[in-house]
């Protein structure tokens, strides 16, 4: 495995006595894509600031690209690329002069050129003589994104990026991501929005209290974690439960209207056959089926409260 | 050594200086010129020479001083406090830039804008008063150490401020006072003791008097004493900035 950043026993100790981050051991690999999920206060913002130069650890080290973050800080932080959650801006400087204050402040020089195609993909050329102040929120965003772009990182740290912004700004946004993969660029994201994660990441960790509880290919994840679900429509609605069902795990939803039966998909014998043919002994006809898988969204929340 | 980094925060407080001329040129020029107005057009005509030197002439050195010790601090101050307020001081910090590099491009920029000032207030006064500069390569010498100095000095209180209120405290309650009491307007030999020994006790006294004998070759202290008491606020300027990014103290968590 060629990693990118390798984490090795990170820990963060506030001054206030928070532990923020408790022996992080992570690699993230070259050119994926790749989610970090946690609940508010996990410690995620925290894990890219330190390994930003943001913050400092309190113990355990960090490698980009075979640079440590301290000891070879300018060689390790001249790959990355930050956009913060928040929307912070130098509000009276003009779009064109701010990224170019970007890029300078990593050590390249000026790319009149190089600009000007990234404000052109993130729809902002027409804005680059524009106050930062004047600009929409969303433009804000998609301009914290080009000012992370401006020296042309290998890896882009991506701290909540569609937070406020709207469906189809989301969807831009997405899809520049994935071009962005496609020029050999590893991205990290946090999200809140799961469906984020779910949508564009090659793998998903979860952060919990400061602590990495799982780290999987998104597709294994769901497979290993995810539950199906087997909707039944019934001809005729149901108030209770014949006792010769109770051993099934079975639910009456939709107001009597159909049975949700759970399933593991991982095991080798799901159980629908027999249910369907001890349904059809009781004489419990059924109009339709439907299948659906559990989302991302389930498995986290699962996760983190079996941590709890 | 990361120069385009320098160049671009050099480039970027610079920028904010001439977006905001009235504030930053215009204001602090007027100001000092009603100084030249009301004391030596003025009041100085009917007032004795000090030293030999007539009093409208007398307090330009110390008026410039005034002005660019209050300059240099505010500059710098605000030029790091602004970005920490706003947030946006996570670009500078996640930059592959030492601190001396940021240093150099806060300071630096902060330090120039003071020497321009200083420079067009020299050229304003001349409108008003009549004056020579005996040593204007010592004059400009200390225009630099000066503007520079005290730059490192806001640039220190900008990382340790937390509110708009510290910002102000020092130029107002600390540099202001000293500055009129180091003789800005007058000779310290003319006080009574033990206020000329107490006033030998602030540092002012000894950058007013170092300036004032680069233009008309008289001082209260000896010129070397003020030059090394200069050197002495930039080194101890400078141990307190590498410590603050040693420690991260006020920048990083």
């Amino acid at each position: 495995m060629d990693s990118i950043i390798s984490i090795q026993d990170l820990s963060k100790h506030y001054a206030s006595g928070l532990q923020a981050l408790n022996r992080v051991n992570l690699d993230i690999r070259r050119g994926e894509i790749f989610a970090l999920l946690g609940p508010n206060g996990a410690g995620k913002t925290t894990l890219i600031n330190i390994i930003c130069g943001i913050v400092t650890p309190s113990a355990g080290s960090v490698r980009v690209d075979g640079h440590d973050i301290s000891a070879d800080y300018r060689q390790a932080r001249s790959r990355i690329g930050l956009v913060p959650q928040e929307l912070l801006t130098a509000a009276f400087e003009n779009v064109e002069a701010t990224l170019q204050f970007s890029r300078g402040l990593f050590g390249k020089p000026p790319a009149p050129a190089l600009l000007e195609q990234i404000l052109r993909d993130l729809s902002l050329w027409d804005k680059r003589k524009t106050k930062i102040m004047a600009l929409s929120g969303g433009m804000k965003r998609r301009l914290l994104i080009a000012k992370a772009l401006a020296h042309e990182p290998d890896i882009l740290f991506l701290d909540e990026p569609t937070a406020g912004v709207d469906v189809e700004l989301r969807r831009d946004m997405w899809q520049m991501v994935r071009r962005l993969r496609e020029r050999g660029v590893t991205i990290i994201l946090t999200t809140h929005y799961i469906e984020e994660a779910e949508e564009m990441a090659d793998r998903i960790g979860v952060i919990h209290k400061g602590e990495i509880i799982l780290v999987e290919d998104k597709a294994a994840l769901m497979s290993k974690l995810g539950k199906k679900q087997l909707e039944l429509t019934l001809q005729a609605p149901l108030t209770t439960l014949p006792t010769e069902l109770a051993d099934y795990p079975l639910e009456i939803t939709r107001e009597g209207h159909a049975l949700t039966y759970t399933f593991d998909t991982q095991q080798e014998q799901t159980g629908i056959h027999e249910l369907l043919r001890q349904l059809d002994r009781l004489g419990i006809d059924i109009k339709d089926l439907h299948s659906s898988e559990s989302s991302l969204e389930e498995i986290f929340v699962n996760l983190v409260r079996d941590r709890s | 050594m990361n120069l385009y980094g320098i160049r671009a925060i050099y480039i970027f407080e610079m920028a904010r200086t001439f977006r905001t001329l009235m504030e930053s040129i215009a204001s602090p020029i007027l100001s000092t010129s009603l100084y030249f107005v009301v004391f030596g057009a003025a009041i100085g005509s009917r007032m004795g020479d000090i030293d030999g030197i007539g009093y409208g002439a007398f307090i330009i050195p110390g008026l410039l001083m005034l002005s660019l010790l209050n300059e240099s601090i505010s500059n710098a101050s605000f030029g790091i406090y602004f970005p920490k307020f706003t947030g946006t001081v996570y670009e500078v910090l996640s930059a592959p830039l030492s601190s001396l590099e940021i240093v150099i491009g806060y300071v630096g920029a902060a330090a120039t804008k003071s020497v321009m000032l200083g420079i067009l207030m020299l050229l304003t006064a001349r409108l008003f008063v009549d004056y020579q500069i005996l040593h204007p390569l010592w004059m400009i010498g200390f225009l630099l150490l000066t503007a520079t100095t005290f730059s490192l000095f806001g640039f220190i209180i900008g990382l340790w401020a937390d509110d708009f209120q510290k910002l102000q405290i020092v130029p107002l309650m600390v540099v202001t006072p000293l500055t009129f009491l180091g003789g800005a307007f007058y000779s310290i030999d003319m006080l009574p003791e033990p206020w000329r020994a107490l006033s030998l006790f602030n540092p002012v006294v000894y950058l007013i008097s170092g300036f004032r004998w680069s233009f008309y070759g008289v001082a209260d202290v000896n010129v070397a004493v003020s030059l090394a008491m200069i050197c002495g606020i930039m080194l101890a300027c400078l141990a307190i900035i590498a410590w603050i990014f040693k420690t991260g103290y006020r920048l990083k968590t």
